[in-house]
């Protein structure tokens, strides 16, 4: 179906999780008056990033009145929103959720927890282990959180799990300053166009800005057509609401004239895996 | 082109988010700076005006009486033409009172003095204004330790501390620092005469070359060397490197305790803001 997205490019505070949420529900409610039906907002929209030992005091059960109040709100509009998750038996997630007419549709854990320059985000984090994409409103939707786009297996599952939508959720720093666009933007546009070409999927991408520790997330969140162009940005850097509608027909016109994800043989891909895994245990 | 080339617009942006984001988030809107006559506090300075409004910012320059005139002379054309508020704050009567005492020192206790001096006034500064003192330490200093621990070296927030002398130059362009402040001789300008490059044996622009392959490209010593560095000026300037590390950590911690701050004890520096 045809749908519209808002994406919200905020600025959370590290650690607050109240004054996040009051701020995402704020959105929210202009997100509805404007008519969305879809709001998708940063990875760890409700707490920040560098979380380090924080992330115990920030993190929430999926029966919090946090995750309640947007449960709630979702019966006006779906979304997509990240936040650090604690299970019963005391693990933490940098997780990933959908909330869709008043009830939790999809959790995903981020699988891939960059732990390497700036990043440390598995001293901090559990993973999550499984890529599973599910119905909504606007089709079948794959949920990915930043660093899981960089690993090409994570789209591919998503997709051949019938996923149309990519959608993923991102705080990203801003490096690489040397003569033409910001690196990290120009590299995140790169694997984006090529992810939605490589799928013929829709991919919709938000980043946060601010500050935090002078790193500088770069927002210039976007959606991606199915056929590798960008459709719509949001400035790099500044907080920012961009509405997008996003047309059926596109998605149709691009699988038949591109019929990538029909032609992909899963029956090969599985074989060489299970090889190489059989060599790899040798 | 070298590259240290750096898209100047984006760069500029980036840092005057950066003072905007980081000093209104803990509740501030002024901040403090020391202005030498030299570029990188210019650049600083220039920056600061931009994101906060020229009113919002504090420049003062603390000669001591061997300060060659024509420092005092450029901070004023840098305070001028950015419009921040302007004081100067001479350090001679501290300075000359404590080596009364010790008139034997040498000219590094000399400079070290003065660069510690000129601190203690910034941050009273900060207190009077409630304005957040900004460092002006470059990042070719402060990997060199061209600096003084607790001296210049002392702020609160470093807009410029990732870019080497060589960028500072490019940046300084396009902010718009006066010309003759850009087209001088870098001086720490503690006694008559003096240049960094005489000091340190080599221009800025080569050590940023090695430098920049060194730290950022984390090239090795083969690598180093095909590319034209002499061995002896590698060793060197990673000994630098390695024997200034102290200067960019905090005082190390004797660990008795399960929980030990900044070792097991982790949080940034915004947590809640």
């Amino acid at each position: 179906m045809d749908f519209s997205v808002a994406l919200l490019q905020i600025k959370p505070k590290l650690g607050r999780v109240a004054d996040n949420l009051a701020l995402i529900q704020e959105q929210l409610e202009q997100a509805i008056a404007k008519k969305a039906d879809l709001a998708v907002l940063p990875e760890l929209a409700l707490t920040g990033y560098f979380l380090k030992d924080l992330v115990p005091e920030v993190a929430l059960t999926l029966d919090s009145p946090e995750i309640a109040a947007l449960k709630d709100l979702s019966k006006r509009i779906s979304i997509a929103v990240g936040f650090v998750e604690v299970t019963a038996d005391y693990q933490f997630y940098n997780s990933a959720a959908w909330f869709e007419d008043g009830e939790l549709k999809h959790l995903h854990r981020k699988v891939y927890l960059p732990t390497y320059g700036l990043f440390d985000e598995q001293r901090y984090l559990g993973r999550g282990d499984r890529f599973r994409a599910f119905d909504t409103k606007f089709g079948r939707v794959g949920l990915l959180v930043c660093e899981d786009m960089w690993h090409l297996s994570a789209p591919y599952l998503l997709a051949m799990d019938g996923a149309t939508t990519l959608v993923c959720l991102s705080s990203s720093p801003g490096r690489g300053v040397a003569e033409g666009e910001l690196g990290t933007a120009a590299a995140w546009r790169n694997l984006t166009t090529s992810t939605a070409r490589f799928m013929t999927c829709r991919v919709i991408y938000v980043n946060r800005v601010g500050y935090e520790d002078g790193v500088g997330f770069w927002g210039g969140s976007h959606v991606v057509a199915p056929s590798g162009e960008i459709v719509a940005a949001a400035p790099e850097f500044d907080p920012a609401t961009l509405l997008v509608a996003l047309a059926d027909s596109e998605l149709r016109r691009e699988r038949i004239s591109s019929p990538l994800v029909r032609d992909e043989n899963l029956y090969i891909t599985l074989r060489e895996l299970a090889r190489i895994d059989q060599e790899r245990s040798c | 082109m070298s590259r240290l080339t750096i898209n100047t617009p984006l760069v500029r942006r980036m840092l005057v988010g950066f003072l905007q984001d980081e000093i209104w988030k803990v509740g501030a809107k002024k901040a403090v700076l020391g202005l030498s006559g030299g570029i990188d506090s210019a650049l600083v300075c220039h920056l600061a005006a931009e994101a906060l409004g020229p009113e919002n910012v504090h420049a003062i320059c603390m000669p001591y009486k061997t300060s060659n005139p024509e420092s005092e002379a450029h901070a004023r054309l840098v305070a001028e033409a950015s419009g921040v508020q302007f004081s100067v704050v001479g350090i001679t009567p501290m300075v000359d009172a404590y080596f009364d005492q010790f008139p034997d020192a040498n000219n590094m206790r000399r400079g070290n003095k003065m660069a510690r001096e000129r601190m203690t006034i910034l941050f009273d500064h900060s207190a009077l204004y409630g304005g957040l003192v900004l460092g002006t330490s470059n990042k070719t200093e402060l990997l060199l330790g061209y600096g003084t621990l607790y001296g210049d070296m002392a702020s609160a927030l470093n807009p410029i501390g990732d870019l080497y002398k060589t960028q500072v130059w490019q940046l300084s362009e396009e902010v718009g620092v006066p010309r003759p402040v850009i087209e001088k001789k870098p001086s720490a300008d503690l006694w008559a005469g003096q240049t960094d490059e005489e000091e340190l044996g080599f221009t800025y622009r080569e050590v940023d070359e090695l430098l920049y392959r060194m730290v950022d490209q984390r090239a090795d010593t083969t690598e180093l060397v095909a590319a034209g560095f002499k061995q002896e000026f590698i060793s060197s300037i990673y000994g630098k490197v390695q024997n200034s590390h102290f200067k960019r950590r905090l005082p190390v911690i004797a660990k008795v305790s399960g929980r030990t701050i900044d070792r097991d004890f982790r949080y940034s520096r915004d947590w809640g803001k």
